[in-house]
């Protein structure tokens, strides 16, 4: 019995003398803070980034991999639905990034009116389509481009433009996608350039305005230079966005017809998801990367960085 | 400006508004109707009355219902960690200096600049070994740790007062007690920002549940939704009111923080 005790008492200062070593002080607090969240990087982030790079170099098959080189990268270059993607991926880089970067400014200049009530209002409208889930906005612009029952051709049919099949014709469906995304993201990047728009100073418009400088000499002159990084930013991200583009496609047009739409993630996820070429798919999600890496850094060096105080 | 040139700008700013939210308007009205009432020309603009139907029918069909749930409870826990992950990590860059900071932050910067489909495909592999395929925690577990969310954190905690920090640890307050005490009350704006942010990021998530989870009773809603125009017999009625289910819970964070949202997207764009 005393013994047990004993034993019992020691065991106690043994937890108790774990528990006060454990004790977070000064120096190994912020260890304690920052861990969980370092070992959570490290599993779900930077263990699955190299063992892909590994996977690239492999093929799946009958449950096993087999080392095969360099041979998805070779593939991938001659695929022809992979060069479709980025072909797609393409077009929406070049017509719908600066379409809706200059109707996001546009916008931006217009709220930025010092005459213009409801400003609140008007923010909540356009700013509401970017915080609607991609799926559900995609289901709604099927109905809306409904060849025979949507809208979008029934407005056009009061300006005798004859039915367009939306999604189901290479280019017109194209054209469905962009005009979704445009729908989904001018709010967005309005936002942010109405931000930046108010953090000009009022005084060289004034001193403008003394000048004689007409509105339209005063956006290009003043508003269009000081806003330079802003619009900046607003392209790199919406060109990695654009790079990552998957909802749309998957619901919307379903890549097709034909693929004419499919974009670079899509196929990533028919071949990773669908057809199990867990190699390949890899392979091409290094590609990808690559891209995307590449415009990161373009941003991080225009915008510096984190914006460190 | 002259009057005909503010009226040409009032006419285009609502012209805009009326382009944002009349899809808004036709997903609302089309859920109270009917396939039949939607595809008719010319088009229905008002209300239809097939809304408890359609709900109905849509149950039914695809556990609108236990999406529902399973959307709520994946994207209120996820909010929970990530928030609390996210403050505690943007505390310790922000106000410690320590060994292996430097790498640490390299290798979360890293990290967190290549995009979730890169890894896609081992995270999948490593769910399957965990035994996490088809489970909430394969969805919440992989993207806790937000670098949006630490650095938001890290910039909002970097202006809190040191020597506050100081007084408290002499005063006897252990390490846990500053940060949960001290510290995080004073930066609540920044907390309720990211909350709104997380949880809208994670109701919206879709690519990942679409991969991991499998059976419909584990499906979030943006799945469920994804499958509605594949489901035979399902009509269009049934389709605008499962979008604007997912929806309508985003709207209404949105009409009541619509300061949060804006703040939560600029913290990545504009300084200060």
């Amino acid at each position: 019995m005393v013994n047990g005790n004993l034993q019992d008492s020691k065991n106690r200062g043994l937890i108790s003398r774990i528990l006060i070593k454990l004790r977070p002080t000064p120096k190994t607090a912020p260890y304690y803070f920052i861990g969980p969240t370092f070992i959570l990087f490290l599993t779900f982030m930077l263990y699955p980034i190299l063992y892909s790079f590994i996977l690239s170099f492999q093929k799946f098959n009958a449950g096993s991999y087999e080392f095969v080189g360099l041979k998805n990268y070779f593939k991938l270059i001659n695929d022809p639905v992979f060069r479709k993607a980025l072909v797609n991926t393409v077009i929406y880089l070049i017509i719908q990034v600066p379409f809706m970067i200059f109707l996001s400014l546009i916008t931006a200049n217009f709220l930025n009116n010092k005459f213009l009530k409801y400003k609140k209002i008007f923010k909540i409208s356009y700013f509401l389509p970017a915080v609607t889930s991609l799926v559900a906005y995609s289901l709604i612009f099927k109905l809306l481009l409904n060849t025979d029952f949507g809208f979008v051709n029934y407005i056009l049919s009061f300006f005798s433009i004859p039915q367009i099949d939306w999604l189901n014709s290479p280019i017109a469906a194209k054209l469905s996608v962009i005009l979704a995304i445009t729908w989904r993201w001018t709010g967005y990047n309005m936002i942010i350039m109405l931000a930046g728009l108010q953090n000009i100073p009022k005084e060289i418009y004034e001193a403008s305005d003394i000048d004689g400088a007409s509105p339209i000499q005063k956006f290009f002159r003043i508003t269009l230079p000081m806003m330079k990084p802003i619009i900046l930013f607003c392209t790199i991200t919406s060109t990695i966005g654009t790079f990552k583009l998957f909802d749309e496609s998957y619901i919307l047009t379903g890549g097709g017809p034909n693929n004419a739409t499919i974009t670079v993630v899509h196929y990533l996820y028919n071949n990773g998801f669908r057809y199990l070429k867990f190699g390949y798919a890899s392979a091409m999600s290094y590609l990808l990367v690559l891209f995307i890496v590449a415009f990161s850094f373009l941003q991080f060096k225009f915008t510096g960085g984190m914006g460190d105080e | 400006m002259s009057k005909v040139n503010k009226t040409i700008v009032y006419l285009l700013v609502i012209l805009g508004a009326v382009l944002s939210l009349f899809p808004f308007y036709v997903m609302i009205t089309s859920a109270t109707m009917e396939s039949g009432d939607i595809f008719q020309l010319p088009p229905k603009l008002g209300f239809g009355r097939n809304l408890v139907e359609n709900f109905i029918d849509l149950n039914e069909n695809v556990m609108i219902n236990r999406a529902i749930i399973n959307s709520f409870v994946i994207s209120v826990v996820y909010t929970f960690f990530s928030v609390l992950l996210c403050s505690m990590a943007g505390y310790a860059l922000a106000k410690f200096n320590f060994r292996g900071k430097n790498i640490m932050f390299a290798i979360i910067m890293g990290t967190a600049m290549l995009p979730f489909q890169a890894m896609v495909v081992p995270l999948f592999n490593m769910m399957n070994k965990f035994g996490w395929i088809n489970s909430y925690q394969a969805v919440i577990f992989p993207f806790l740790a937000n670098i949006f969310g630490i650095f938001l954190m890290r910039q909002n905690i970097i202006s809190f007062p040191t020597s506050v920090i100081e007084s408290a640890r002499i005063d006897g307050c252990g390490e846990f007690g500053i940060f949960f005490k001290v510290v995080a009350p004073s930066v609540k704006p920044a907390i309720s920002v990211l909350s709104v942010y997380m949880f809208m990021g994670q109701w919206n998530k879709f690519m990942w549940p679409l991969i991991i989870l499998r059976t419909r009773n584990m499906y979030t809603l943006p799945v469920t939704l994804s499958t509605l125009p594949g489901v035979s017999k399902m009509d269009y009625g049934q389709i605008m009111l499962g979008a604007f289910i997912s929806v309508l819970p985003i709207l209404i964070l949105f009409l009541l923080f619509q300061d949060y949202f804006e703040k939560g997207l600029l913290g990545g764009a504009v300084k200060g």
